[in-house]
């Protein structure tokens, strides 16, 4: 492949722009089509209400830490939707959002983050990997099993979502060139969301665009506004597409911006200012949306009000949810470390057994 | 027949993918080359790049990949070349390899195996001899072998790649070209026994891997000096068989841990423990340890004094207070 035809396109695809009316930055994709983008949003408001809810939990001590995604739902949701429920996702912590909008229990998705277990579903059922902590590892896994669903004549493909400052991770690198080398069907996303915790994209990459990664290892590349559903949506498709077609792997940026903190641990005034915050809340990927689709009369006000009172019944289901606290078995720590508990293992688990009983 | 351990680590992976469609090879030059230590040494000719392949120079790389092709339902059995090499794929041997069953609640398995070809003894240079069993066998999730033998090298493998968890299989470099009878039929003890090699009465020498030899040679030469010997190889570092151990330690009544990483915090440190925690009464002595230096691992003019040996397990053993005196803290 020429390296052409792997680079992005200039400036990142854009269908839409931020007050919403038509953009003409399509670099060649096609539109999806209204109904589509009708469930993008419907998804958009329930991953919204998801994410401020999930917060309040955090500050109520129902949750032990949520990393919120909040000005990220478009690519949140582009992620989910454009997959198959054969294909694979892979996502990391901060990707609640995409589990909700690929279907997942909002129970099973904060499993991890209440701190009951390390994954509340299960991934082979789902076809969901667990929430991944160490960064870009998951990139490795997600090359690796594309290559193996590839081998077996699966016409399946993995989705793996990575951060800005993951992209800096030797495993992203290894990540990439393994997936090109194997021609693996694997989409890499990248959710460039400005900062890795307190460091800002400056002081993580001089590249232009981290878009432009990929070409270096022989892989497709592109870049795309990331608060725009519309073109997110549009890109990833064709993403996809490309894997599934085995014409090797994709490299996707989305540029976009986290508007909360890192967690509920973090205070994001000490590293960037007011103004800049609420730049980016205007770019209300969200907002964007509805009036793009307003405009061109593919959404009425009475769907924008069922979509919002279902996200509240909804919301209500998540405290629901978190209100009730799971009983856990402190003996089931020993199960699942090895396939059958080693003596050590039975040992411990007996002397927990009577301690558990004294 | 006679074979080499690295012949029978070959012929092992060879059987290994002949039984099972899911067993694939890969790492490093294991391909066209064979491997360095030529383990793999035609196996893609007779079995296809599909089943053992060249894969990019990157260790996490090829650690990583192996997760997603376990999960996808292969056993993939990767090599690391060196054992310092593998450090770069530690993150992903600690964090994702032996924790995945756990983190998933069952739902996910990856019977991998790991190939570190560790050790010294073999004039490297630096970061080609390292002895990591303590990182591994420190780790939860994770079954660490090791053969002393050629026909260990064989049976451990067979039992490696059939095992529902991930194996790290540490092979001692300098026992690859050693030549013994080796029977391919897996007759001996499982993945996760040790095995008394020689009987004896007055003392213990537990040893495993690379000084499996050292601690037999030594057995002999005790001869002299009137002490009985008992050889026990542990060959499963993790989980380890208390069972064996304490029975051979319960019979002589003292025992000499052995091997080449170093002592501090080392994998001797844990045998030591349990030994004395469960043989407490029985014991005439404390139990020592011969060890590597605690030096990182020296130039190869230099590794003879590294490498424990005859004399200097000889020299511990005379510590173990046969005529009441007491022991003296060691070095």
């Amino acid at each position: 492949m020429s390296s052409e035809t792997l680079l992005p396109s200039a400036t990142p695809v854009r269908f839409v722009a931020e007050d919403g009316s038509r953009a003409d930055e399509h670099g060649g994709y096609g539109e999806p089509t209204g109904d589509r983008l009708k469930e993008a949003y419907r998804l958009m408001v329930l991953g919204r209400r998801f994410d401020v809810q999930a917060t309040a939990l955090t500050k109520q001590g129902r949750l032990a830490v949520y990393p919120s995604s909040a000005g990220q739902e478009a690519c949140q949701v582009a992620a989910a939707l454009t997959l198959e429920t054969r294909d694979w996702l892979f996502p990391t912590y901060r990707d609640s959002v995409a589990l909700v909008a690929r279907g997942l229990k909002p129970g099973e998705v904060l499993t991890l983050l209440r701190g009951d277990a390390h994954c509340g579903y299960n991934p082979v059922e789902t076809r969901v990997a667990p929430q991944c902590t160490p960064l870009a590892t998951q990139t490795l896994h997600a090359a690796g099993l594309a290559h193996a669903m590839q081998r077996r004549g699966e016409d399946a493909v993995a989705l793996a979502l990575i951060g800005d400052g993951a992209t800096s991770e030797g495993d992203f690198h290894e990540a990439l060139n393994f997936a090109a080398v194997f021609k693996a069907p694997v989409v890499f996303f990248v959710q460039n969301n400005r900062f890795a915790i307190s460091v800002p994209f400056e002081k993580q990459s001089a590249a232009a665009a981290l878009a432009y990664k990929g070409v270096g290892y022989g892989m497709r590349s592109e870049q795309v506004d990331g608060n725009d559903a519309v073109a997110v949506l549009a890109v990833l498709d064709d993403a996809v597409k490309h894997a599934r077609e085995g014409k090797g792997p994709v490299l996707v940026e989305a540029h976009t911006y986290r508007i909360d903190a890192h967690t509920n641990a973090d205070d994001a005034t000490r590293y960037r200012d007011a103004e800049e915050v609420a730049k980016w809340r205007e770019a209300d990927p969200l907002k964007r949306l509805e009036t793009f689709l307003k405009s061109r009369n593919l959404l009425q006000d009475t769907e924008i009000e069922r979509f919002a009172a279902a996200a509240e019944v909804f919301a209500q289901s998540v405290r629901d949810t978190l209100n009730t606290e799971p009983e856990l078995d402190p003996l089931s720590l020993f199960d699942h470390v090895y396939a059958e508990p080693t003596p050590q293992l039975r040992r411990q688990r007996a002397a927990l057994e009577a301690e558990l009983e004294a | 027949m006679t074979t080499t351990m690295a012949q029978a680590l070959n012929a092992a992976l060879r059987d290994a993918l002949k039984d099972d469609d899911r067993v694939l090879v890969f790492g490093e030059d294991v391909g066209t080359l064979g491997g360095v230590f030529r383990v793999t040494d035609g196996i893609t000719a007779d079995f296809g790049e599909e089943r053992c392949f060249d894969t990019p120079l990157a260790e996490a790389g090829i650690v990583g990949f192996a997760v997603g092709m376990a999960m996808g339902g292969f056993r993939p059995v990767v090599e690391m070349q060196f054992d310092a090499f593998a450090y770069p794929a530690f993150e992903q041997i600690t964090s994702h390899v032996a924790k995945l069953r756990n983190r998933t609640r069952g739902a996910l398995s990856l019977p991998m195996v790991i190939r570190v070809p560790y050790a010294g003894g073999i004039g490297g240079v630096e970061h080609h001899c390292d002895s990591s069993e303590a990182y591994y066998t420190h780790t939860p999730g994770l079954r660490v072998v090791t053969p002393g033998t050629a026909q260990d090298a064989y049976d451990l493998l067979r039992d490696a790649i059939e095992s529902p968890d991930p194996v790290v299989f540490l092979e001692p470099k300098c026992r690859y070209w050693s030549s013994e009878e080796v029977t391919f039929t897996r007759s001996g003890p499982a993945i996760d026994q040790a095995v008394v090699r020689r009987h004896g009465k007055d003392v213990t020498l537990i040893a495993y891997g690379p000084m499996v030899a050292t601690a037999l040679e030594t057995a002999e030469a005790a001869k002299a000096e009137g002490w009985d010997v008992e050889v026990v190889d542990l060959r499963s570092l993790s989980p380890f068989d208390d069972e064996t151990v304490t029975a051979s330690v319960r019979r002589t009544g003292r025992a000499v841990v052995v091997h080449e990483a170093a002592g501090f915090g080392g994998y001797g440190a844990e045998v030591v423990a349990r030994v004395t925690e469960q043989c407490f009464h029985q014991l005439h002595a404390p139990v020592l340890r011969v060890t590597g230096l605690d030096i990182p691992y020296p130039a190869p003019k230099l590794e003879r004094h590294q490498l424990p040996d005859v004399d200097r397990i000889l020299d511990t053993i005379a510590r173990l207070q046969w005529n009441d005196t007491p022991v003296v803290a060691g070095a």
